[in-house]
């Protein structure tokens, strides 16, 4: 039993600091995320992700540039880029594709050239890696206090806008009639949605944020007939990807090339793939069943011609 | 010109007052004026069709009464107050409602939303709610199809828990704009008795658009007519008619009836619009 668990847990997994923590933080996000992520689905506003994470890139990398923590970066134009594109009107789908390209197009240029200027002045690789595969195993203490407050905002904003915006999910029309704001409830989630993809940026990456959003939603939206068991499976999921892939990578270090981890974002975004599999399976499952019905049909079908041509001949 | 509108209330059946008066409503649409000078009232009990071809303005009038329109002129009275924006004590089931199948929502939830879906925060599980949402979807026969994802259902079975979520808050009226559009005959007629029924036993006033008047002739109490921008309201054979009609498109038409159906065409060729009824 004890060899066991030293095989899943690698030697001083429990005894780590950083590992704590990132258990912790990377619960909190994945939370955040899943229960954020359903709407993202259930809206179709896959892009509006997709474009913050973009977004997400440029403020950290220009964080760097200017000495500050990324997180901060990921934030400010976080919520820059969400008014932006409620003022370019994403509820409009051709306003919002508009909206989508040239932000991301600006965004990743800027990206590009904050990264040149980080490995060029400072002569480290630290910003490019941070953006790209996040910091789960190195969050400064300092941060972890703004971590825990823009989480609760998060899940505090969508508690909030909850049933409104649900009902504009729906229908914008029987939203209206009902009395519900349709454009504040849609520019607090928003909000909501920007803060989310920070906090995934900090964990896995800002260019892989959306994974975690967008996989564990898309998930439990597969299987659960209601919204609570939606919001409750996706954070399941979320933190059971993130949590695995914790695991995972502080295991790697004793993987090749020794001495080397691999970076835990690629092993949580890798089982968030894995779980949307899983559904998948009950789909190819059934394929299966009605591939092996038909081939039954078939053989029976041969045999019978077998028999006939037999007793023709 | 003959005022379309002076035909109205001669065959009102009396002491009930109106829930709600349209009176003298004109609305711009892009610098175009789209409706003018528009007025109907609705009884309690009654069910009345909003008839019209397509892009006469029905569903422009419904956003009006909602208050999700401001009209240019004129003034929307509910139940003897004028009433200012804000939330109307009218449920509504708009035209074309898309429901996605992947919603991760159950009719149930839906119909649940009716009672509380404007209200910011977690809704906390009560026996009241849950008993009214089932109340409501036994009265439009769906009761079996509670536990079901919305966007799964079939249409007819949509609109039936669409009207259940626009009934739940218990309104005074309730506007369906075009719920027959798109409907197998069969659903239809379901759609058609079921919103009869709803209009007699829970006693509020039911406004259905369509464009095709017959579906609703059976059942129809009142008619308000709108073409060419304007509107005549009354009983089907007061509004109905090849003076009234003709007055409202500014052209010759011709009012048939044919067996039960009614067929409206225009007198010089019959090809093209105005064309309600098929
Ligand atoms: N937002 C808008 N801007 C300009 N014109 C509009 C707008 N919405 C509707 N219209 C016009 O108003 C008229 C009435 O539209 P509508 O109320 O949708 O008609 P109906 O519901 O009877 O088919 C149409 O001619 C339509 O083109
Ligand atoms: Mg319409």
């Amino acid at each position: 039993m004890g060899q066991m668990s030293t095989l899943v847990f690698a030697p001083g997994f429990f005894h780590s600091g950083a590992v704590g923590v990132a258990v912790a933080v990377g619960g909190a996000v994945a939370v955040v995320s899943a229960c954020v992520g359903v709407f993202t689905v259930i809206r179709g506003q896959s892009f509006a992700g997709h474009a913050l994470s973009d977004v997400a890139t440029t403020g950290g990398s220009g964080a760097f540039v200017l000495g500050v923590s990324p997180l901060t970066g990921y934030v400010v134009l976080g919520l820059a880029a969400a008014a932006a594109m409620d003022l370019v009107g994403i509820q409009r789908a051709r306003g919002r594709d508009v909206a989508t390209g040239i932000v991301l197009g600006a965004g990743l240029g800027l990206s590009a050239l904050f990264l040149y200027f980080d490995t060029t002045m400072r002569a480290t690789t630290g910003a490019t890696m941070t953006i790209l595969f996040g910091s789960m195993f190195a969050i400064s203490s300092s941060t972890i206090p703004l971590i825990a407050v823009l989480a609760a905002v998060a899940l505090g904003v969508t508690a909030l806008v909850y049933r409104p915006l649900m009902l504009s999910s729906l229908d914008q029309e029987i939203a209206r009639a009902a009395g519900v704001p349709v454009r504040l409830v849609g520019v607090l989630y928003l909000l909501g949605l920007a803060i989310a993809v920070a906090l995934s940026a900090v964990t896995i990456g800002a260019i892989l944020s959306t994974a975690l959003l967008v996989g564990p939603a898309a998930t439990a939206l597969r299987i659960s007939r209601r919204p609570a068991t939606a919001l409750a499976l996706a954070s399941l999921i979320g933190v059971g990807s993130v949590w695995l892939g914790i695991v995972l990578a502080y295991d790697s270090f004793y993987w090749p090339p020794r001495g080397h981890g691999w970076p835990v974002s690629f092993f949580v975004v890798t089982l968030v793939f894995v779980f949307y599999l899983f559904t998948e399976a009950r789909v190819l499952h059934r394929l299966a069943r009605s591939r092996a019905a038909l081939a039954r049909l078939a053989a029976r079908f041969a045999v019978h011609r077998q028999a006939r041509i037999q007793a023709g001949g | 010109m003959p005022g379309p509108g002076a035909s109205d209330a001669q065959s009102d059946p009396g002491a009930r007052d109106p829930v709600l008066e349209v009176e003298g409503i004109s609305v711009s649409l892009g610098g175009r004026e789209v409706l003018g000078e528009v007025s109907f009232y609705l009884l309690p009990g009654q069910l009345t069709g909003l008839i019209g071809p397509n892009g006469a303005g029905k569903t422009t009038l419904m956003r009006v009464i909602l208050g999700l329109q401001a009209p240019t002129a004129g003034r929307v009275t509910l139940a003897g107050r004028p009433h200012s924006s804000g939330r109307r004590p009218a449920g509504y089931v708009p035209q074309k409602v898309v429901l996605d199948p992947d919603m991760p929502m159950r009719a149930r939830d839906l119909v649940a939303l009716g009672i509380d879906g404007h209200r910011f925060g977690i809704p906390l599980p009560s026996r009241s709610r849950r008993q009214a949402v089932e109340e409501m979807l036994e009265a439009v026969d769906a009761l079996h199809l509670a536990d079901q994802r919305v966007g799964r259902l079939s249409g007819g079975e949509q609109q039936r828990v669409l009207i259940a979520h626009a009934l739940v808050s218990r309104p005074s009226i309730i506007l369906l704009d075009e719920p027959l559009a798109s409907l197998d005959l069969r659903s239809e007629q379901e759609v058609v008795s079921l919103l009869a029924r709803i209009a007699e036993r829970q006693k509020i006033a039911v406004l259905i658009s369509a464009h095709e008047m017959n579906p609703l002739l059976p059942v129809m109490d009142r008619i308000v007519y709108v073409a060419g921008g304007r509107a005549a309201s009354g009983t089907t054979e007061e509004v109905v008619t090849t003076e009234v009609l003709s007055s409202l498109y500014g052209q010759h038409v011709d009012v048939l009836h044919v067996h039960d159906r009614i067929v409206v065409v225009a007198g010089a060729d019959p090809g093209r619009e105005p064309r309600s009824g098929a």
